[in-house]
Protein backbone atom coordinates (compact mmCIF):
# COMPACT_ATOMS: atom_id res chain seq x y z
CA UNK A 1 0.00 0.00 0.00
CA UNK A 2 2.84 2.33 0.87
CA UNK A 3 4.43 1.37 -2.41
CA UNK A 4 1.25 2.21 -4.31
CA UNK A 5 1.08 5.66 -2.73
CA UNK A 6 4.73 6.47 -3.49
CA UNK A 7 4.64 5.10 -7.04
CA UNK A 8 1.39 6.94 -7.77
CA UNK A 9 3.01 10.15 -6.58
CA UNK A 10 6.10 9.52 -8.73
CA UNK A 11 3.96 8.97 -11.84
CA UNK A 12 1.77 11.97 -11.08
CA UNK A 13 4.84 14.14 -10.62
CA UNK A 14 6.22 12.92 -13.93
CA UNK A 15 2.95 13.83 -15.69
CA UNK A 16 2.98 17.29 -14.19
CA UNK A 17 6.66 17.92 -14.94
CA UNK A 18 5.98 17.63 -18.64
CA UNK A 19 3.13 20.11 -18.68
CA UNK A 20 5.13 23.33 -18.84
CA UNK A 21 7.22 21.74 -21.63
CA UNK A 22 4.29 21.10 -23.90
CA UNK A 23 3.06 24.52 -24.95
CA UNK A 24 0.06 23.10 -26.83
CA UNK A 25 -1.19 21.33 -23.72
CA UNK A 26 -0.64 24.37 -21.59
CA UNK A 27 -2.61 26.52 -24.02
CA UNK A 28 -5.42 23.99 -23.94
CA UNK A 29 -5.58 24.50 -20.18
CA UNK A 30 -5.28 28.22 -19.95
CA UNK A 31 -5.81 30.33 -23.07
CA UNK A 32 -8.60 28.23 -24.58
CA UNK A 33 -11.04 28.39 -21.64
CA UNK A 34 -10.34 32.08 -21.20
CA UNK A 35 -11.26 32.63 -24.86
CA UNK A 36 -14.46 30.67 -24.27
CA UNK A 37 -15.36 32.85 -21.32
CA UNK A 38 -14.78 36.03 -23.29
CA UNK A 39 -16.65 34.67 -26.32
CA UNK A 40 -19.76 33.77 -24.36
CA UNK A 41 -19.69 36.77 -22.08
CA UNK A 42 -19.21 39.43 -24.75
CA UNK A 43 -20.27 37.87 -28.07
CA UNK A 44 -23.17 35.49 -27.36
CA UNK A 45 -24.00 36.65 -23.84
CA UNK A 46 -25.89 39.75 -24.87
CA UNK A 47 -28.39 37.67 -26.85
CA UNK A 48 -28.95 35.03 -24.15
CA UNK A 49 -31.81 35.61 -21.70
CA UNK A 50 -31.50 33.96 -18.29
CA UNK A 51 -33.12 34.38 -14.91
CA UNK A 52 -29.87 35.96 -13.75
CA UNK A 53 -29.39 39.70 -13.76
CA UNK A 54 -25.74 39.12 -14.64
CA UNK A 55 -24.85 36.59 -17.40
CA UNK A 56 -21.36 36.11 -15.91
CA UNK A 57 -22.95 34.57 -12.80
CA UNK A 58 -24.84 32.16 -15.06
CA UNK A 59 -21.90 31.43 -17.34
CA UNK A 60 -18.92 30.78 -15.05
CA UNK A 61 -20.22 27.58 -13.35
CA UNK A 62 -21.13 26.25 -16.81
CA UNK A 63 -17.76 26.98 -18.35
CA UNK A 64 -15.87 25.58 -15.38
CA UNK A 65 -17.84 22.32 -15.48
CA UNK A 66 -17.21 22.01 -19.20
CA UNK A 67 -13.54 22.69 -18.73
CA UNK A 68 -13.17 20.22 -15.88
CA UNK A 69 -14.68 17.45 -17.98
CA UNK A 70 -12.30 18.20 -20.83
CA UNK A 71 -9.36 18.14 -18.41
CA UNK A 72 -9.32 14.35 -18.77
CA UNK A 73 -8.05 14.76 -22.33
CA UNK A 74 -4.53 14.99 -20.94
CA UNK A 75 -4.99 11.51 -19.52
CA UNK A 76 -6.34 10.14 -22.80
CA UNK A 77 -3.52 11.59 -24.89
CA UNK A 78 -0.80 10.87 -22.35
CA UNK A 79 -1.78 7.23 -21.80
CA UNK A 80 -2.14 6.65 -25.51
CA UNK A 81 1.32 8.04 -26.11
CA UNK A 82 2.86 6.06 -23.23
CA UNK A 83 1.31 2.90 -24.57
CA UNK A 84 2.53 3.33 -28.13
CA UNK A 85 5.97 4.63 -27.32
CA UNK A 86 6.81 1.72 -25.05
CA UNK A 87 6.88 3.66 -21.78
CA UNK A 88 4.17 1.44 -20.31
CA UNK A 89 6.42 -1.54 -21.08
CA UNK A 90 9.21 0.07 -19.15
CA UNK A 91 6.89 0.71 -16.20
CA UNK A 92 5.65 -2.85 -16.29
CA UNK A 93 9.17 -4.24 -16.26
CA UNK A 94 9.86 -2.31 -13.04
CA UNK A 95 9.02 -3.63 -9.57
CA UNK A 96 6.49 -0.84 -9.06
CA UNK A 97 2.84 -1.03 -8.01
CA UNK A 98 0.81 -2.01 -11.07
CA UNK A 99 -2.10 0.28 -10.34
CA UNK A 100 0.17 3.31 -10.03
CA UNK A 101 0.27 4.13 -13.74
CA UNK A 102 -3.47 4.79 -14.01
CA UNK A 103 -3.80 6.12 -10.47
CA UNK A 104 -0.93 8.56 -11.01
CA UNK A 105 -2.31 9.64 -14.34
CA UNK A 106 -5.77 10.45 -13.02
CA UNK A 107 -4.34 12.03 -9.89
CA UNK A 108 -2.30 14.49 -11.93
CA UNK A 109 -5.52 15.50 -13.71
CA UNK A 110 -6.88 16.64 -10.35
CA UNK A 111 -3.93 19.01 -10.05
CA UNK A 112 -4.29 20.38 -13.58
CA UNK A 113 -8.05 20.68 -13.13
CA UNK A 114 -7.54 22.66 -9.93
CA UNK A 115 -5.14 24.91 -11.80
CA UNK A 116 -7.46 25.61 -14.71
CA UNK A 117 -10.38 26.11 -12.31
CA UNK A 118 -8.36 28.72 -10.49
CA UNK A 119 -7.56 30.53 -13.74
CA UNK A 120 -11.21 30.52 -14.80
CA UNK A 121 -12.39 31.74 -11.41
CA UNK A 122 -9.96 34.65 -11.54
CA UNK A 123 -11.07 35.56 -15.07
CA UNK A 124 -14.69 35.12 -13.94
CA UNK A 125 -14.25 37.47 -11.01
CA UNK A 126 -12.72 40.05 -13.35
CA UNK A 127 -15.68 39.95 -15.76
CA UNK A 128 -18.28 40.25 -13.01
CA UNK A 129 -18.89 36.80 -11.51
CA UNK A 130 -19.31 36.65 -7.73
CA UNK A 131 -19.98 34.07 -5.01
CA UNK A 132 -23.25 34.63 -3.17
CA UNK A 133 -23.05 31.81 -0.63
CA UNK A 134 -21.04 30.83 2.43
CA UNK A 135 -17.35 29.94 2.21
CA UNK A 136 -18.26 26.37 3.12
CA UNK A 137 -20.72 26.09 0.23
CA UNK A 138 -18.17 27.57 -2.18
CA UNK A 139 -15.55 25.06 -1.06
CA UNK A 140 -18.06 22.22 -1.31
CA UNK A 141 -18.59 23.31 -4.91
CA UNK A 142 -14.86 23.17 -5.64
CA UNK A 143 -14.60 19.69 -4.13
CA UNK A 144 -17.61 18.54 -6.14
CA UNK A 145 -15.98 19.85 -9.31
CA UNK A 146 -12.72 18.03 -8.62
CA UNK A 147 -14.63 14.79 -7.99
CA UNK A 148 -16.52 15.26 -11.25
CA UNK A 149 -13.25 15.83 -13.11
CA UNK A 150 -11.69 12.80 -11.45
CA UNK A 151 -14.56 10.54 -12.53
CA UNK A 152 -14.27 11.81 -16.13
CA UNK A 153 -10.52 11.16 -16.08
CA UNK A 154 -11.32 7.44 -15.87
CA UNK A 155 -13.56 7.73 -18.90
CA UNK A 156 -10.69 9.41 -20.75
CA UNK A 157 -8.20 6.84 -19.46
CA UNK A 158 -10.36 4.17 -21.05
CA UNK A 159 -10.56 6.12 -24.32
CA UNK A 160 -6.80 6.68 -24.31
CA UNK A 161 -6.09 2.97 -23.87
CA UNK A 162 -8.67 1.99 -26.48
CA UNK A 163 -7.67 4.39 -29.25
CA UNK A 164 -5.20 3.44 -31.98
CA UNK A 165 -3.57 6.85 -31.93
CA UNK A 166 -3.56 10.09 -29.99
CA UNK A 167 -5.54 11.74 -32.81
CA UNK A 168 -8.33 9.20 -32.62
CA UNK A 169 -8.36 9.40 -28.80
CA UNK A 170 -8.78 13.11 -29.25
CA UNK A 171 -11.68 12.90 -31.66
CA UNK A 172 -13.52 10.10 -29.82
CA UNK A 173 -13.28 12.01 -26.55
CA UNK A 174 -14.41 15.18 -28.22
CA UNK A 175 -17.38 13.59 -29.96
CA UNK A 176 -18.51 12.04 -26.68
CA UNK A 177 -18.13 15.05 -24.44
CA UNK A 178 -18.92 17.97 -26.74
CA UNK A 179 -22.69 17.31 -27.15
CA UNK A 180 -23.00 16.57 -23.44
CA UNK A 181 -21.64 19.97 -22.53
CA UNK A 182 -23.64 21.95 -25.07
CA UNK A 183 -26.96 20.15 -24.68
CA UNK A 184 -26.98 21.14 -21.04
CA UNK A 185 -27.71 24.17 -18.93
CA UNK A 186 -24.08 25.28 -19.15
CA UNK A 187 -24.51 28.19 -21.56
CA UNK A 188 -28.24 28.77 -22.10
CA UNK A 189 -31.37 27.97 -20.08
CA UNK A 190 -32.63 24.48 -20.89
CA UNK A 191 -36.21 25.81 -21.15
CA UNK A 192 -35.36 27.30 -24.56
CA UNK A 193 -34.57 23.85 -26.07
CA UNK A 194 -37.02 21.87 -28.23
CA UNK A 195 -38.76 19.24 -26.10
CA UNK A 196 -36.68 16.21 -27.09
CA UNK A 197 -33.41 17.97 -26.36
CA UNK A 198 -34.91 19.36 -23.18
CA UNK A 199 -35.70 15.85 -21.94
CA UNK A 200 -32.10 14.81 -22.62
CA UNK A 201 -30.67 17.95 -21.07
CA UNK A 202 -32.65 17.52 -17.85
CA UNK A 203 -30.96 14.18 -17.05
CA UNK A 204 -27.61 15.07 -18.59
CA UNK A 205 -24.95 14.91 -15.85
CA UNK A 206 -23.58 18.21 -17.10
CA UNK A 207 -26.89 19.97 -16.48
CA UNK A 208 -27.16 18.49 -13.02
CA UNK A 209 -23.56 19.36 -12.28
CA UNK A 210 -23.83 22.93 -13.57
CA UNK A 211 -27.04 23.41 -11.59
CA UNK A 212 -25.36 21.99 -8.50
CA UNK A 213 -22.59 24.56 -8.92
CA UNK A 214 -25.13 27.36 -9.35
CA UNK A 215 -26.75 26.20 -6.15
CA UNK A 216 -23.51 25.89 -4.16
CA UNK A 217 -21.95 29.13 -5.38
CA UNK A 218 -24.96 31.38 -5.80
CA UNK A 219 -28.20 29.81 -4.56
CA UNK A 220 -29.30 30.77 -8.06
CA UNK A 221 -32.95 30.99 -9.12
CA UNK A 222 -34.67 27.68 -9.84
CA UNK A 223 -31.83 25.36 -8.72
CA UNK A 224 -32.12 23.28 -5.55
CA UNK A 225 -29.84 21.17 -3.41
CA UNK A 226 -31.14 18.01 -5.13
CA UNK A 227 -28.82 18.80 -8.04
CA UNK A 228 -25.87 18.21 -5.71
CA UNK A 229 -27.13 14.73 -4.78
CA UNK A 230 -27.88 13.84 -8.40
CA UNK A 231 -24.40 15.01 -9.38
CA UNK A 232 -22.79 12.88 -6.70
CA UNK A 233 -24.77 9.94 -7.97
CA UNK A 234 -23.60 10.58 -11.54
CA UNK A 235 -20.00 10.95 -10.35
CA UNK A 236 -20.21 7.64 -8.51
CA UNK A 237 -21.82 6.05 -11.57
CA UNK A 238 -19.24 7.32 -14.06
CA UNK A 239 -16.44 6.21 -11.77
CA UNK A 240 -18.03 2.82 -11.09
CA UNK A 241 -18.37 2.11 -14.81
CA UNK A 242 -15.22 3.56 -16.30
CA UNK A 243 -12.57 2.86 -13.62
CA UNK A 244 -13.01 -0.93 -13.84
CA UNK A 245 -13.17 -1.01 -17.65
CA UNK A 246 -10.14 1.27 -17.89
CA UNK A 247 -8.21 -1.03 -15.54
CA UNK A 248 -9.34 -4.09 -17.49
CA UNK A 249 -8.34 -2.42 -20.73
CA UNK A 250 -4.94 -1.55 -19.24
CA UNK A 251 -4.40 -5.19 -18.31
CA UNK A 252 -5.37 -6.36 -21.78
CA UNK A 253 -3.56 -3.66 -23.70
CA UNK A 254 -0.35 -4.49 -21.92
CA UNK A 255 -0.69 -8.26 -21.44
CA UNK B 1 13.47 -26.32 -41.40
CA UNK B 2 16.34 -28.40 -42.67
CA UNK B 3 18.52 -27.99 -39.63
CA UNK B 4 17.87 -30.98 -37.48
CA UNK B 5 21.44 -31.63 -36.39
CA UNK B 6 23.87 -30.85 -33.62
CA UNK B 7 23.55 -27.16 -33.06
CA UNK B 8 20.18 -26.85 -31.39
CA UNK B 9 22.34 -27.14 -28.21
CA UNK B 10 22.19 -29.99 -25.76
CA UNK B 11 18.64 -29.32 -24.65
CA UNK B 12 17.15 -31.91 -26.96
CA UNK B 13 18.08 -34.69 -24.54
CA UNK B 14 17.48 -33.00 -21.19
CA UNK B 15 14.27 -31.19 -20.42
CA UNK B 16 15.62 -29.98 -17.09
CA UNK B 17 16.62 -26.37 -16.60
CA UNK B 18 20.33 -25.82 -16.44
CA UNK B 19 21.20 -24.86 -12.84
CA UNK B 20 24.10 -22.58 -13.76
CA UNK B 21 22.13 -20.68 -16.40
CA UNK B 22 21.09 -17.07 -15.76
CA UNK B 23 18.34 -17.56 -18.33
CA UNK B 24 16.76 -20.93 -18.96
CA UNK B 25 13.83 -21.42 -21.32
CA UNK B 26 11.98 -24.68 -22.04
CA UNK B 27 9.21 -25.18 -24.53
CA UNK B 28 7.89 -21.63 -24.41
CA UNK B 29 4.96 -20.97 -26.73
CA UNK B 30 2.92 -17.88 -27.41
CA UNK B 31 0.28 -17.25 -30.04
CA UNK B 32 -1.65 -14.18 -31.05
CA UNK B 33 -4.81 -15.54 -32.56
CA UNK B 34 -3.68 -17.42 -35.63
CA UNK B 35 -0.10 -16.23 -35.47
CA UNK B 36 2.30 -18.48 -33.61
CA UNK B 37 4.88 -16.00 -32.39
CA UNK B 38 6.76 -18.57 -30.32
CA UNK B 39 6.45 -22.22 -31.25
CA UNK B 40 8.38 -23.95 -28.47
CA UNK B 41 11.59 -22.13 -27.63
CA UNK B 42 14.44 -23.81 -25.71
CA UNK B 43 17.35 -21.67 -24.68
CA UNK B 44 20.06 -21.34 -22.01
CA UNK B 45 22.29 -18.40 -21.24
CA UNK B 46 25.16 -18.96 -18.83
CA UNK B 47 25.69 -16.28 -16.19
CA UNK B 48 28.09 -13.57 -17.27
CA UNK B 49 27.80 -14.28 -20.99
CA UNK B 50 26.09 -12.57 -23.89
CA UNK B 51 23.60 -14.44 -25.99
CA UNK B 52 22.78 -12.90 -29.34
CA UNK B 53 19.27 -13.79 -30.40
CA UNK B 54 19.42 -13.39 -34.12
CA UNK B 55 16.48 -13.40 -36.45
CA UNK B 56 14.56 -11.44 -39.04
CA UNK B 57 11.61 -9.20 -38.22
CA UNK B 58 8.71 -11.25 -36.99
CA UNK B 59 10.84 -14.23 -35.99
CA UNK B 60 9.64 -13.98 -32.38
CA UNK B 61 12.59 -12.17 -30.79
CA UNK B 62 10.59 -9.39 -29.20
CA UNK B 63 7.89 -11.78 -28.03
CA UNK B 64 10.52 -13.90 -26.27
CA UNK B 65 12.03 -10.84 -24.61
CA UNK B 66 8.56 -9.78 -23.46
CA UNK B 67 7.98 -13.21 -21.93
CA UNK B 68 11.35 -13.17 -20.15
CA UNK B 69 10.84 -9.65 -18.79
CA UNK B 70 7.41 -10.56 -17.32
CA UNK B 71 5.50 -8.38 -19.77
CA UNK B 72 3.78 -11.33 -21.40
CA UNK B 73 2.55 -14.65 -20.05
CA UNK B 74 3.52 -17.62 -22.21
CA UNK B 75 0.77 -19.99 -23.38
CA UNK B 76 2.95 -23.00 -22.57
CA UNK B 77 6.43 -23.87 -21.35
CA UNK B 78 8.56 -22.52 -18.54
CA UNK B 79 11.23 -19.89 -18.22
CA UNK B 80 13.56 -18.97 -15.40
CA UNK B 81 15.62 -15.80 -15.21
CA UNK B 82 18.14 -15.42 -12.42
CA UNK B 83 16.62 -18.54 -10.90
CA UNK B 84 13.13 -17.04 -10.72
CA UNK B 85 10.07 -18.25 -12.61
CA UNK B 86 9.00 -15.50 -14.99
CA UNK B 87 5.30 -16.11 -14.33
CA UNK B 88 5.07 -17.17 -10.70
CA UNK B 89 7.86 -14.98 -9.36
CA UNK B 90 7.38 -12.04 -11.72
CA UNK B 91 7.37 -9.49 -8.94
CA UNK B 92 10.69 -10.54 -7.41
CA UNK B 93 12.18 -10.94 -10.85
CA UNK B 94 11.45 -7.35 -11.84
CA UNK B 95 13.93 -6.24 -9.15
CA UNK B 96 16.67 -8.15 -10.93
CA UNK B 97 16.31 -7.39 -14.62
CA UNK B 98 16.88 -4.39 -16.83
CA UNK B 99 15.12 -3.89 -20.14
CA UNK B 100 16.15 -1.59 -22.95
CA UNK B 101 13.89 -1.73 -25.96
CA UNK B 102 14.02 -0.86 -29.61
CA UNK B 103 11.42 1.83 -28.99
CA UNK B 104 13.70 3.71 -26.60
CA UNK B 105 11.16 3.92 -23.82
CA UNK B 106 12.07 7.16 -22.16
CA UNK B 107 9.81 10.14 -21.54
CA UNK B 108 10.42 12.74 -24.24
CA UNK B 109 9.25 15.61 -22.12
CA UNK B 110 11.43 14.87 -19.13
CA UNK B 111 15.13 15.62 -19.00
CA UNK B 112 17.64 12.78 -19.00
CA UNK B 113 18.20 13.16 -15.26
CA UNK B 114 14.46 13.32 -14.51
CA UNK B 115 13.95 10.12 -16.47
CA UNK B 116 16.64 8.25 -14.58
CA UNK B 117 15.48 9.63 -11.23
CA UNK B 118 11.92 8.55 -11.97
CA UNK B 119 13.03 5.02 -12.81
CA UNK B 120 15.19 4.86 -9.67
CA UNK B 121 12.27 5.91 -7.49
CA UNK B 122 10.04 3.31 -9.11
CA UNK B 123 12.65 0.73 -8.13
CA UNK B 124 12.06 1.94 -4.58
CA UNK B 125 14.97 4.34 -4.02
CA UNK B 126 14.53 7.64 -2.26
CA UNK B 127 14.62 10.75 -4.41
CA UNK B 128 18.13 11.61 -3.20
CA UNK B 129 19.58 8.18 -3.92
CA UNK B 130 17.79 7.95 -7.28
CA UNK B 131 19.13 11.32 -8.34
CA UNK B 132 22.69 10.47 -7.33
CA UNK B 133 22.50 7.20 -9.28
CA UNK B 134 21.05 9.11 -12.24
CA UNK B 135 24.01 11.51 -12.24
CA UNK B 136 26.42 8.59 -12.07
CA UNK B 137 24.80 6.97 -15.10
CA UNK B 138 24.69 10.21 -17.08
CA UNK B 139 28.42 10.51 -16.56
CA UNK B 140 29.04 6.95 -17.58
CA UNK B 141 26.96 7.26 -20.76
CA UNK B 142 28.46 10.57 -21.74
CA UNK B 143 25.20 12.46 -21.26
CA UNK B 144 26.22 14.89 -18.53
CA UNK B 145 25.78 17.96 -20.69
CA UNK B 146 22.47 16.79 -22.09
CA UNK B 147 21.22 15.57 -18.71
CA UNK B 148 19.32 18.78 -18.00
CA UNK B 149 17.60 18.98 -21.40
CA UNK B 150 14.27 17.38 -22.34
CA UNK B 151 14.84 14.11 -24.16
CA UNK B 152 12.97 15.32 -27.24
CA UNK B 153 16.05 17.40 -28.07
CA UNK B 154 18.28 14.27 -28.07
CA UNK B 155 19.68 12.49 -31.12
CA UNK B 156 18.73 8.86 -31.75
CA UNK B 157 22.00 7.60 -30.33
CA UNK B 158 21.64 9.72 -27.17
CA UNK B 159 18.14 8.38 -26.63
CA UNK B 160 19.34 4.80 -26.86
CA UNK B 161 22.13 5.52 -24.42
CA UNK B 162 19.64 7.01 -21.99
CA UNK B 163 17.34 4.04 -22.48
CA UNK B 164 20.23 1.74 -21.70
CA UNK B 165 21.14 3.84 -18.67
CA UNK B 166 17.53 3.53 -17.45
CA UNK B 167 17.82 -0.25 -17.71
CA UNK B 168 20.92 -0.14 -15.48
CA UNK B 169 19.52 2.03 -12.71
CA UNK B 170 19.11 -0.85 -10.26
CA UNK B 171 22.35 -2.62 -11.31
CA UNK B 172 20.44 -5.67 -12.53
CA UNK B 173 22.41 -8.90 -12.95
CA UNK B 174 20.49 -9.77 -16.13
CA UNK B 175 19.96 -7.36 -18.99
CA UNK B 176 17.63 -7.62 -21.96
CA UNK B 177 18.51 -5.46 -24.93
CA UNK B 178 15.85 -5.65 -27.62
CA UNK B 179 17.42 -4.50 -30.88
CA UNK B 180 19.49 -1.83 -29.14
CA UNK B 181 20.89 -0.32 -32.33
CA UNK B 182 18.02 -0.69 -34.81
CA UNK B 183 17.59 2.52 -36.74
CA UNK B 184 20.82 4.12 -35.54
CA UNK B 185 23.42 5.61 -37.84
CA UNK B 186 26.71 3.65 -38.09
CA UNK B 187 28.64 5.94 -35.77
CA UNK B 188 26.05 5.79 -32.98
CA UNK B 189 25.91 2.06 -33.44
CA UNK B 190 29.64 1.70 -32.88
CA UNK B 191 29.38 3.93 -29.81
CA UNK B 192 26.61 1.80 -28.37
CA UNK B 193 28.56 -1.37 -29.04
CA UNK B 194 31.44 -0.03 -26.94
CA UNK B 195 29.05 0.68 -24.11
CA UNK B 196 27.53 -2.79 -24.25
CA UNK B 197 30.98 -4.40 -24.31
CA UNK B 198 31.89 -2.48 -21.15
CA UNK B 199 28.76 -3.77 -19.43
CA UNK B 200 29.59 -7.31 -20.29
CA UNK B 201 33.14 -6.88 -19.05
CA UNK B 202 31.61 -6.04 -15.65
CA UNK B 203 29.96 -9.42 -15.51
CA UNK B 204 26.36 -8.79 -16.53
CA UNK B 205 24.43 -11.51 -18.30
CA UNK B 206 22.97 -10.09 -21.47
CA UNK B 207 20.35 -11.32 -23.88
CA UNK B 208 20.59 -9.19 -26.96
CA UNK B 209 18.23 -9.44 -29.89
CA UNK B 210 19.32 -8.19 -33.24
CA UNK B 211 18.69 -8.57 -36.91
CA UNK B 212 22.21 -7.41 -37.66
CA UNK B 213 24.60 -10.27 -38.11
CA UNK B 214 27.67 -8.17 -37.51
CA UNK B 215 26.22 -7.02 -34.21
CA UNK B 216 25.73 -10.59 -32.99
CA UNK B 217 29.17 -11.46 -34.32
CA UNK B 218 30.86 -8.70 -32.40
CA UNK B 219 28.96 -8.68 -29.10
CA UNK B 220 27.72 -12.19 -28.45
CA UNK B 221 29.55 -15.14 -26.89
CA UNK B 222 26.94 -17.45 -28.29
CA UNK B 223 24.34 -16.93 -30.95
CA UNK B 224 20.89 -18.45 -31.20
CA UNK B 225 19.23 -18.14 -34.57
CA UNK B 226 15.47 -17.82 -34.30
CA UNK B 227 13.02 -18.09 -37.17
CA UNK B 228 9.24 -18.60 -37.18
CA UNK B 229 9.19 -18.82 -33.41
CA UNK B 230 11.77 -21.54 -32.85
CA UNK B 231 15.50 -21.63 -32.26
CA UNK B 232 16.87 -23.29 -35.37
CA UNK B 233 20.56 -23.20 -34.45
CA UNK B 234 22.70 -22.27 -31.50
CA UNK B 235 26.42 -22.05 -30.94
CA UNK B 236 29.38 -19.72 -31.05
CA UNK B 237 29.83 -17.56 -34.07
CA UNK B 238 32.61 -19.90 -35.25
CA UNK B 239 30.42 -22.98 -34.75
CA UNK B 240 27.74 -21.50 -36.88
CA UNK B 241 30.08 -20.33 -39.59
CA UNK B 242 31.75 -23.71 -39.89
CA UNK B 243 28.33 -25.27 -40.40
CA UNK B 244 27.95 -23.49 -43.65
CA UNK B 245 31.06 -25.04 -45.00
CA UNK B 246 34.64 -24.08 -45.60
CA UNK B 247 36.44 -21.23 -47.24
CA UNK B 248 35.41 -19.54 -50.40
CA UNK B 249 37.63 -17.97 -52.94
CA UNK B 250 36.43 -14.69 -54.40
CA UNK B 251 37.97 -13.34 -57.55
CA UNK B 252 37.45 -9.80 -58.79
CA UNK B 253 38.27 -9.50 -62.49
CA UNK B 254 39.79 -6.58 -64.31
CA UNK B 255 37.37 -7.13 -67.19
CA UNK B 256 33.86 -8.27 -66.34
CA UNK B 257 33.62 -9.88 -69.78
CA UNK B 258 36.21 -12.46 -68.71
CA UNK B 259 33.77 -13.97 -66.23
CA UNK B 260 32.83 -17.06 -68.20
CA UNK B 261 36.47 -17.72 -69.08
CA UNK B 262 37.35 -17.45 -65.41
CA UNK B 263 34.58 -19.88 -64.47
CA UNK B 264 35.97 -22.35 -67.02
CA UNK B 265 39.51 -22.07 -65.77
CA UNK B 266 38.49 -22.57 -62.12
CA UNK B 267 36.29 -25.57 -62.83
CA UNK B 268 37.19 -28.55 -60.68
CA UNK B 269 38.94 -26.25 -58.22
CA UNK B 270 36.41 -26.84 -55.47
CA UNK B 271 33.54 -29.18 -54.84
CA UNK B 272 30.99 -27.09 -56.67
CA UNK B 273 31.01 -25.19 -59.92
CA UNK B 274 32.26 -21.61 -59.69
CA UNK B 275 29.47 -19.02 -59.78
CA UNK B 276 29.35 -15.37 -60.80
CA UNK B 277 27.81 -13.08 -58.20
CA UNK B 278 27.89 -9.29 -58.14
CA UNK B 279 30.64 -9.25 -60.74
CA UNK B 280 32.82 -11.63 -58.72
CA UNK B 281 33.64 -15.22 -59.46
CA UNK B 282 33.20 -17.36 -56.35
CA UNK B 283 34.17 -20.93 -55.72
CA UNK B 284 34.44 -23.14 -52.65
CA UNK B 285 37.91 -24.28 -51.58
CA UNK B 286 38.80 -27.85 -50.58
CA UNK B 287 42.20 -27.16 -49.12
CA UNK B 288 43.21 -23.77 -47.83
CA UNK B 289 46.93 -24.27 -48.31
CA UNK B 290 48.16 -23.18 -51.72
CA UNK B 291 44.68 -22.26 -52.87
CA UNK B 292 45.47 -18.68 -53.78
CA UNK B 293 48.66 -19.58 -55.63
CA UNK B 294 46.89 -22.32 -57.56
CA UNK B 295 43.99 -20.05 -58.48
CA UNK B 296 46.33 -17.26 -59.58
CA UNK B 297 48.29 -19.71 -61.73
CA UNK B 298 45.17 -21.03 -63.47
CA UNK B 299 43.79 -17.58 -64.15
CA UNK B 300 47.20 -16.35 -65.32
CA UNK B 301 47.53 -19.32 -67.71
CA UNK B 302 44.15 -18.43 -69.20
CA UNK B 303 45.34 -14.85 -69.68
CA UNK B 304 42.65 -13.38 -67.41
CA UNK B 305 43.49 -10.11 -65.63
CA UNK B 306 42.80 -10.28 -61.89
CA UNK B 307 42.06 -7.20 -59.80
CA UNK B 308 41.67 -8.92 -56.44
CA UNK B 309 41.79 -12.42 -55.08
CA UNK B 310 40.66 -13.30 -51.53
CA UNK B 311 39.97 -16.32 -49.39
CA UNK B 312 36.95 -15.62 -47.28
CA UNK B 313 35.44 -17.50 -44.37
CA UNK B 314 31.65 -17.63 -44.50
CA UNK B 315 29.91 -14.74 -42.75
CA UNK B 316 26.91 -14.94 -40.52
CA UNK B 317 24.96 -13.72 -43.52
CA UNK B 318 25.84 -16.96 -45.26
CA UNK B 319 24.89 -18.87 -42.12
CA UNK B 320 21.58 -17.14 -41.99
CA UNK B 321 20.83 -17.78 -45.59
CA UNK B 322 21.75 -21.45 -45.26
CA UNK B 323 19.72 -21.97 -42.09
CA UNK B 324 16.58 -20.07 -42.92
CA UNK B 325 16.54 -20.20 -46.68
CA UNK B 326 16.20 -16.45 -46.78
CA UNK B 327 18.46 -13.51 -46.08
CA UNK B 328 18.30 -11.66 -42.78
CA UNK B 329 16.69 -8.57 -44.19
CA UNK B 330 13.83 -10.44 -45.83
CA UNK B 331 10.72 -11.83 -44.20
CA UNK B 332 9.14 -8.42 -43.90
CA UNK B 333 5.79 -10.09 -44.41
CA UNK B 334 6.08 -11.50 -40.91
CA UNK B 335 6.65 -8.09 -39.47
CA UNK B 336 2.95 -7.44 -39.01
CA UNK B 337 2.73 -10.40 -36.68
CA UNK B 338 5.44 -9.01 -34.48
CA UNK B 339 3.87 -5.57 -34.43
CA UNK B 340 0.55 -7.06 -33.38
CA UNK B 341 2.45 -8.97 -30.73
CA UNK B 342 4.32 -6.10 -29.20
CA UNK B 343 1.58 -3.52 -29.55
CA UNK B 344 -0.92 -5.67 -27.73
Amino acid sequence: MRRLVIDTAVIAERNLLRLPREPSLLTAFTIQPIMFVLLFRYVFGGAIRTDYSNYADFLIPGIIVQNIAFGGFVTALGLNEDLHKGLIDRFRSLPMARAAVLAGRTLSDVVTNALSMLILLVVGLIIGFSFNTSVLDAIAGIVLLLLFGYAWSWFFAWIGLLAKSAESANSVGFIAVFPLTFVSSAFVPVSTFPSALRAFARVNPFTLMVNAMRYLWQHGPGVGVSNVWWSLLWIAGIFAVFAPIAVARYRRATG
Amino acid sequence: MSTGDGFTSGVEDSRGHSPSAAISVRGVEKSYGEVRALAGVDLDVEAGTVLGLLGPNGAGKTTLVRVLTTLLKPDAGQAFVSGLNVVEQARELRERIGLAGQYAAVDENLTGLENLTMVGRLYGSTRRVAKARGRELLERFDLVEAGGRPVKTYSGGMRRRLDLAAALVARPPVLFLDEPTTGLDPRSRLGLWDVIEDLVAEGATVLLTTQYLDEADRLADRIAVIDHGTVIAEGTSDDLKSRVGGMRLEVTLEEGSDASAAVRSLEGFGEDRPVVENGQVKVSVRERRGAIVEAARRLGDAGIGVDDLVLRRPTLDDVFLTLTGHAAEEAKADEAAEVVGSGG
